[in-house]
């Protein structure tokens, strides 16, 4: 795997008014790798994502796209190289999935005008990769949630773009559905893709991500493979309370689970 | 069933409808009044009473009916993307109030009379329209971020208060410039001079053309600021560009027609359930309907007690309200942000 940075994020501080979101932040998202971002509620995972994606602008520090300052990239120009997929994906209009999958080709068009051959066929690509091509018809307003995330990252894949980055792409997800978006990620991911993610599951991250960043209190507490970063004294300290880690026998990665009171107490007393 | 996306057939399909429609609608309000004219002899006899009344009292009022209606449209469905609110509406975002309390400034304390104060009139309006929709802006937003219901919130209270400082001038005012304030407030086209309908549709023209630009903007803008952004979009950019835009059509109207209510939200909302929500089509489409629907409410303003004109704003408000509250009832249940 290349080491080269698709995304650089250089000594970041962010924050409103004088209580920073995120303060000294500095990772990196290698191409081609499948990085996770994860940490506690309120931790700056979020606000880390969007600063990635050009949405925020850090007050100090820099992000540089493909060794590119941020700064310099047109807003169209950086929607061609990054394909988010937000945390709010609510729709308040009765789009068609068709239509919603083809707004994803607006950075590749101008103000007015209708889509040409390139921009149906990038759509229908996205509509394939994400199996929604039977939904096209449909309202976006009246799909179940699993089905408007298929949609919503069919938008992002219609951007055509070589990053993607996603903020809980599976929240409201049941199991099911949540691993079927993520092995999605995962095939995209071994396409060509780059990809990053914020997740609350670490279960998850463990097991789709290539490294993860956690993240406490808007500061960096460790960046590495799961192994190294998901480790009894990190995540108790980090998250606050004490969690069970183990190895899974079938996958190879590990296991995070929580534990309740009674255990906790009983671990405390050794 | 036709490609689940707009396609440049559909496009030009529904508009040469609508715009037929719009024919029929702008003759028929020039033909219904008080005063029964013979459309015949009218256009036989340029020396004729028909002739007269068809050219240069219903005819202009129906075109400036037209012009207004299409503004007040456009505006609706511009604001609402830009708040990702159905409820969203000039008159109800104070918009309106802002540009009538403008054009009122200007017509109790400017220049009075002549071609100057005509000029202005229109400016002030637009000045005022501009002013309240910043204000409200500023007042609905949170860390730069719009917060839709404070918006509306704000527009409700900023409407109240630009209704009350009216009243003021108005006992300010003398006989005169009272007669006019009340105009502005109850809306109305008793306007009839084509140099009026002729610079408010140039106003009204430049508005819909920088909108019509940017509709492929607006769609993603009622996905959310973030997703648009993410979309490519310089949302700041066309945020701004909507603000002065929809302040420019909200003040052509009202300066040449006072306050129109709900036409700016009635007409988006129904032409959506009819075309769909891309604003491709939409816009052009509301603009049409909302030109072909404030034509109907004349002519119903005209003609319903006889000799006696109701306020066509008065039409609109009965239509709106309850239609409003409709609106609210159903996607208060809904969840809206």
């Amino acid at each position: 795997m290349s080491t080269e940075a698709a995304i650089a994020v250089e000594d970041v501080e962010f924050g409103y008014a004088a209580t920073p979101v995120l303060q000294g932040v500095s990772c990196t998202l290698r191409r081609g790798e499948f990085l996770g971002i994860i940490g506690p509620n309120g931790s700056g995972k979020s606000t880390l994502l969007r600063l990635m994606s050009g949405y925020l602008r850090p007050r100090r520090g820099r992000v540089r796209v493909a060794g590119r300052p941020l700064a310099e990239y047109a807003r169209a120009a950086l929607s061609r190289v990054i394909g988010v997929v937000p945390q709010d994906t609510t729709v308040t209009l009765p789009f068609s999935v068709m239509e919603m999958v083809l707004f994803g080709r607006t950075p590749h068009g101008g103000g007015f005008g209708f889509e040409g051959p390139d921009d149906l066929a990038a759509a229908r690509r996205a509509l394939a990769r994400t199996n929604t091509a039977g939904l096209a018809r449909r309202r976006v307003t009246e799909l179940s949630g699993g089905e408007r995330q298929r949609v919503i990252l069919a938008r992002a894949l219609a951007q055509e773009p070589e990053i993607l980055l996603l903020d809980e792409p599976a929240a409201f997800l049941d199991i099911r559905h949540e691993v079927e978006m993520y092995d999605l990620l995962r095939d995209l991911q071994r396409g060509d893709m780059t990809v990053a993610s914020v997740l609350h599951d670490l279960n998850i991250a463990a097991l789709y991500c290539d490294r993860l960043v956690l993240l406490h209190e808007g500061r960096i507490v460790q960046i590495g493979t799961p192994t190294e970063v998901m480790t009894y004294a990190t995540l108790t300290a980090v998250y606050g309370t004490e969690v069970y880690v183990a190895l899974n026998d079938i996958t190879g990665a590990l296991n995070v689970l929580p534990l309740s009171r009674e255990y906790r107490e009983r671990l405390r007393r050794g | 069933m036709g490609a689940p996306h707009l396609t440049p057939a559909r496009f030009a399909r529904v508009l040469l409808v609508l715009a037929g429609v719009l024919a029929v609608a702008l003759l028929g309000s020039a033909l219904v009044g008080a005063e029964h004219i013979d459309l015949g002899t009218a256009l036989a006899d340029a020396g004729s009473v028909d002739h007269v009344i068809l050219t240069r009292i219903r005819l202009p009022r129906a075109c400036l009916a037209a012009v207004v209606g299409a503004a007040l449209a456009a505006a609706g469905t511009v604001l609402q993307a830009l708040l990702r609110n159905p409820l969203a509406d000039p008159h109800m975002l104070g918009v309106s109030g802002g540009a009538a309390l403008g054009a009122a400034l200007l017509l109790v304390f400017g220049a009075s009379g002549g071609v100057l104060h005509a000029a202005l009139v229109p400016v002030g309006a637009f000045a005022g329209a501009l002013a309240t929709m910043l204000a409200v802006y500023r007042l609905g937003s949170v860390h730069g971020r719009l917060q839709p219901y404070m918006f509306l919130l704000a527009g409700v209270v900023c409407n109240a208060v630009a209704g009350a400082l009216i009243m003021t001038l108005n006992a300010l005012a003398d006989f005169f410039q009272a007669h006019g304030i009340l105009f502005w407030l109850l809306g109305s086209l008793q306007t009839q001079s084509w140099g009026l309908v002729a610079a408010s549709a140039l106003y009204v023209s430049v508005g819909l053309a920088w909108l019509l630009g940017h509709t492929r903007a607006l769609n993603v803008l009622s996905l959310g600021e973030e997703s648009a952004t993410q979309l490519g979009v310089d949302v700041a950019r066309v945020r701004r560009g909507v603000f002065v835009v929809s302040s420019l059509l909200v003040g052509a109207a009202v300066s040449v027609s006072g306050m129109i209510g709900f036409v700016g939200l009635i007409v988006p909302h129904v032409t959506r359930l009819l075309i769909g929500p891309d604003y491709r089509l939409l816009l052009p489409a509301s603009a049409i309907m909302g030109a072909i629907f404030l034509l109907l409410a004349d002519s119903a303003a005209r003609s319903l007690l006889g000799a006696n004109e109701i306020p066509v704003g008065v039409v609109t408000a009965l239509c709106g309200g309850p239609f409003f509250l409709y609106l609210l009832r159903r996607e208060g249940g809904r969840g809206v942000d």
